[in-house]
């Protein structure tokens, strides 16, 4: 079997022992109305890597994401079964405080959407309403640092003030990853995030998430299978709502199981 | 790769005539469609424009009022307790006395009861008050002369604006003899002076002759009619409906006869006059008024003929001399004493006012300064500024927090049901139904339930709030919507709660909408009338209110209650606060659009 596509150099996995799972799904459905648009889907993440989603358009990759901090529940004819546990802790529960939840669970868009605030104001937001930063000076630190991890500290140092609608697409992106970190969760889920971005602003990104993944455990939706290969340890391959196959990066891209996802990497659809 | 087969290209046909049919074809309807579109702009600015120039000349003159200055003595006998400083005795001061008697030592010679009363009339009741506030500040003025100026009454000032009467004037030609000073006198003149007046004069009792002639065919006519309807009655058969009618024409057809009859025999007598040559002719009040001013005095003319004239002296002649050719002059009032409000006595008063440098005319800022009043010289707005704003105010402070809070739940937190539907459809309802069905919810409800205050701006705020609660709504859910929703999901996804993401992100980002819908509401209310006809705020009220709670009127309805008053003076006042009000509406327009750009922001 070959693979028709040169793939460029694979990302590698963390060193050291098997890294423990930090998010289980366990026969997730996911009804809009009536299209049932994600079925049975088991799938397991690793703590502190990166695990890439991908798959065709309409696949259900975004949903399958968005079920992860619960923001389908901000869609009224979305309905979830099924369930999923973030360390063991299991998120569909009544009992839960969904706001808890996305504070631990951060995301980061497709399109950048940064508050049409000050970049500081931007940041800040997140451990203010949390009430992380015990003094003002506190505030500021997290701020700072928050910029300075996702790498955007430097280019905006000086004018913390300014709104952060006034930066570059890629830099506005950057401030959301900044936004996200900033609240400290212990997972990330990023929904395309390049996908607005050009080549430049994309490898900065992907810089990023390698820098990030020691410390954060991080899903990514592509549509890019380069980049899937570049950044994630672990990949899973979505089709019609289904997940076809899931596995470590480099076997899904080399040598993969199922039919359908040889035919999506060697591009034969999708 | 597929199988399907591309149509082969055509190039595009630019050249051939049909082509160039359709093109200019286009071009025509395009052209058309922006010609609609100009006349229709074209025709609202012209009405505009003429709605505007209409209020506008109507309603500058209230800006305007004269005024006499002149040297008041404040006589210290015309206080209750002569010497004393006490304030309320200060103010309690006979003051009208005192700028009476100051206009009346200019014209010495009125001395009856009823030519004083005249002299007096003309200045206004509130004439004293600007002398008042003076003394008032300074007790020490009493027993002193100030120069202060003095109101004149609204007929008076009407007159000094020309709404009168024209007045032409003419010299005399030859030399003018008085038989007199005061009283009835005699002027001859040694050229035939009057002869032109004489046959002037004449002119008009032919042309009220041949009105009268006229008049009276118009009812032989009618008589006519009626008199064929008679005979037709008659004939026909009697029931009780006939009958009356019968008796109703009948009655008809005698009175205009009579009428005719009477109309005729007054315009031979005219013309008789008119066919005369020679004689004299006496001259009332029903003809432009004739005078003459010799000697730095005024006379007018009650008999006339073509040397000479006899004559009521309303200022007195200096002397009795002759005075030269070019020295004394004829005047005409055109418009007769009868058709005008001020007599000949009172022009003559003002004309020598006027003469004399003591008339002048100032900006009306008492338009503005005091309240509502009888007196159309002394009426101003302030009372209903005051009211508007208070009610405005109520209105405002009620409308924003519920009806941006209506909006906030319904377009976030309310369930997509039947019954919230419900609730949009009626809601879109109520910002159609007209405005007095809020008045009569309010009397209702707010005056007869709740028993509070009638014609208090409490009860007008609430009742406006009512009308412009839904503007409001659809306004702020307008604006609401407008917001992407990417900004919320932001919110939501770095752990704010649903309330944390509408009033810490959405709401301020739906400001500019949300004010510019209040804004507009704001304008609306401040123009309703009827619903506060309703609830009682059409009394007459003069202070200006203090609280909401005190009785108050608003400007529109001052405007209604200013249009139905009689005197000549309030319809340029009505017009000037129609101004005022539509200054008011502007400026609010104008901050909405303001706001709007200032607000708006890039997302």
């Amino acid at each position: 079997m070959d693979s028709m596509v040169q793939t460029p150099a694979i990302a590698t996995p963390a060193a050291g022992p098997e890294p423990a799972t930090k998010v289980v799904a366990r026969k997730v459905n996911v009804y809009y109305g009536e299209k049932h648009a994600l079925h049975d889907v088991d799938l397991d993440v690793c703590e502190r890597s990166v695990t890439a989603l991908i798959g065709p358009s309409g696949c259900g990759k975004s949903t399958f994401l968005r079920c992860l901090n619960r923001m389908n529940d901000t869609i009224p004819i979305a309905r979830v079964t099924g369930t999923i546990t973030i360390d063991g802790q299991d998120i569909y529960d009544p009992a839960l405080d969904v706001v808890q939840l996305r504070a631990r669970v951060g995301m980061v868009f497709q399109k950048p959407n940064p508050f049409p605030k000050s970049i500081f104001e931007n940041v800040a937001y997140g451990p203010r309403i949390h009430g992380m930063a015990r003094s003002k000076a506190h505030l500021e630190e997290i701020v700072v640092t928050s910029l300075q991890k996702a790498g955007l500290y430097d280019e905006v140092k000086d004018r913390l003030g300014d709104p952060g609608t006034s930066l570059s697409g890629g830099q506005q992106q950057r401030l959301c990853i900044a936004r996200a970190i900033a609240v400290s969760p212990e997972v990330i889920l990023m929904d395309e995030p390049c996908s607005a971005l050009d080549p430049i602003a994309t490898a900065k990104i992907e810089e990023l998430m390698d820098e990030l993944r020691e410390n954060f455990t991080i899903i990514i939706v592509t549509h890019s299978m380069q980049q899937a290969a570049r950044v994630s340890q672990r990949t899973a391959f979505f089709h019609l709502g289904y997940l076809v196959e899931d596995g470590p990066t480099e076997t899904i891209f080399t040598n993969p199981k199922d039919r359908r996802t040889l035919d999506y990497i060697t591009g034969r659809f999708g | 790769m597929t199988d399907v087969a591309l149509p082969r290209s055509r190039s595009l046909d630019l050249t051939s005539d049909a082509a160039r049919a359709r093109i200019r074809a286009r071009y025509r309807a395009e052209a058309r469609f922006k010609l609609y579109g100009l006349v229709a702009i074209g025709l609202t600015a012209a009405f505009l424009a003429v709605v505007l120039a209409d209020i506008v000349i109507k309603g500058a003159p209230a800006f305007i009022q004269h005024e006499l200055v002149m040297d008041v003595t404040v006589d210290p006998d015309a206080f209750d307790k002569p010497g004393s400083t006490d304030p309320d005795v200060v103010r309690a001061g006979d003051y009208q006395r005192m700028v009476r008697e100051a206009l009346r030592a200019r014209f010495p010679d009125v001395t009856e009861r009823a030519r004083r009363r005249k002299l007096d009339g003309l200045l206004s009741s509130g004439a004293a008050d600007v002398l008042r506030e003076r003394v008032v500040a300074n007790p020490a003025l009493i027993g002193q002369t100030v120069t202060v100026p003095v109101l004149l009454s609204d007929d008076a000032d009407l007159y000094y604006k020309g709404g009168s009467t024209a007045i032409d004037q003419r010299p005399g030609r030859g030399t003018a003899v008085p038989s007199g000073t005061s009283g009835e006198i005699t002027i001859a003149s040694t050229a035939n002076d009057f002869a032109a007046e004489l046959a002037a004069f004449r002119d008009t009792l032919s042309v009220r002759a041949r009105e009268l002639r006229t008049e009276a065919a118009r009812l032989r006519q009618h008589v006519g009619r009626s008199e064929a309807r008679r005979r037709e009655l008659e004939q026909a058969q009697r029931t009780p409906a006939l009958e009356a009618e019968l008796a109703s024409v009948s009655g008809e057809i005698e009175s205009l006869s009579a009428r005719a009859q009477e109309l005729e025999g007054e315009a031979n007598a005219l013309q008789a006059r008119f066919d005369r040559t020679g004689g004299d002719e006496p001259l009332d009040d029903t003809v432009p008024s004739l005078l003459v001013a010799l000697n730095k005095g005024v006379v007018r003319v009650t008999n006339l003929s073509g040397n000479e004239v006899a004559g009521t002296v309303l200022i007195p002649l200096e002397s009795a001399a002759e005075a030269a050719p070019g020295t004394w002059r004829i005047l005409t009032y055109e418009t007769a004493e009868a058709n005008r409000r001020v007599s000949d006595q009172e022009v003559a008063w003002l004309e020598r006012l006027r003469e004399d440098g003591v008339s002048r005319a100032a900006f009306n800022w008492s338009f503005f300064t005091s309240g509502d009043s009888r007196e159309a010289e002394l009426a101003g707005i302030r009372g209903a500024l005051v009211g508007s704003a208070l009610t405005l105010l109520v209105t405002l402070v009620i409308c924003l927090p519920l009806g941006v809070g209506a909006a906030i739940y319904l377009e976030e937190f309310a369930p997509k049901n039947r019954v919230t539907e419900l609730i949009e459809v009626n809601i879109n309802n109520l910002a159609a139904v007209p405005s007095i069905v809020f008045g009569l919810l309010g009397l209702a409800v707010f005056l007869n339930f709740f028993a509070l205050p009638r014609s208090a701006p409490l009860v007008g705020g609430l009742v406006l709030a009512l009308l412009v609660l839904p503007t409001i709504i659809i306004a702020s859910r307008a604006a609401l919507k407008a917001v992407p929703p990417s900004i919320k999901e932001a919110a939501l996804g770095i752990g704010a709660s649903q309330q944390q993401a509408i009033f810490h992100h959405v709401l301020p980002l739906a400001m500019p909408g949300i004010m510019t819908g209040t804004i507009i509401g704001m304008a609306h209310a401040l123009g309703e009338t009827a619903p506060l006809l309703m609830i009682g705020m059409v009394a007459f009220i003069v202070e200006t209110p203090l609280s909401i709670t005190d009785a108050a009127t608003v400007l529109p309805v001052q405007i209604y209650l200013w249009s139905d008053l009689p005197e000549i003076a309030f319809r340029a006042k009505t017009a000037a606060a129609i101004m005022v009000l539509l200054v008011f509406l502007f400026v609010m327009n104008g901050a909405a659009i303001v706001l709007r750009k200032r607000f708006e922001r890039r997302w």
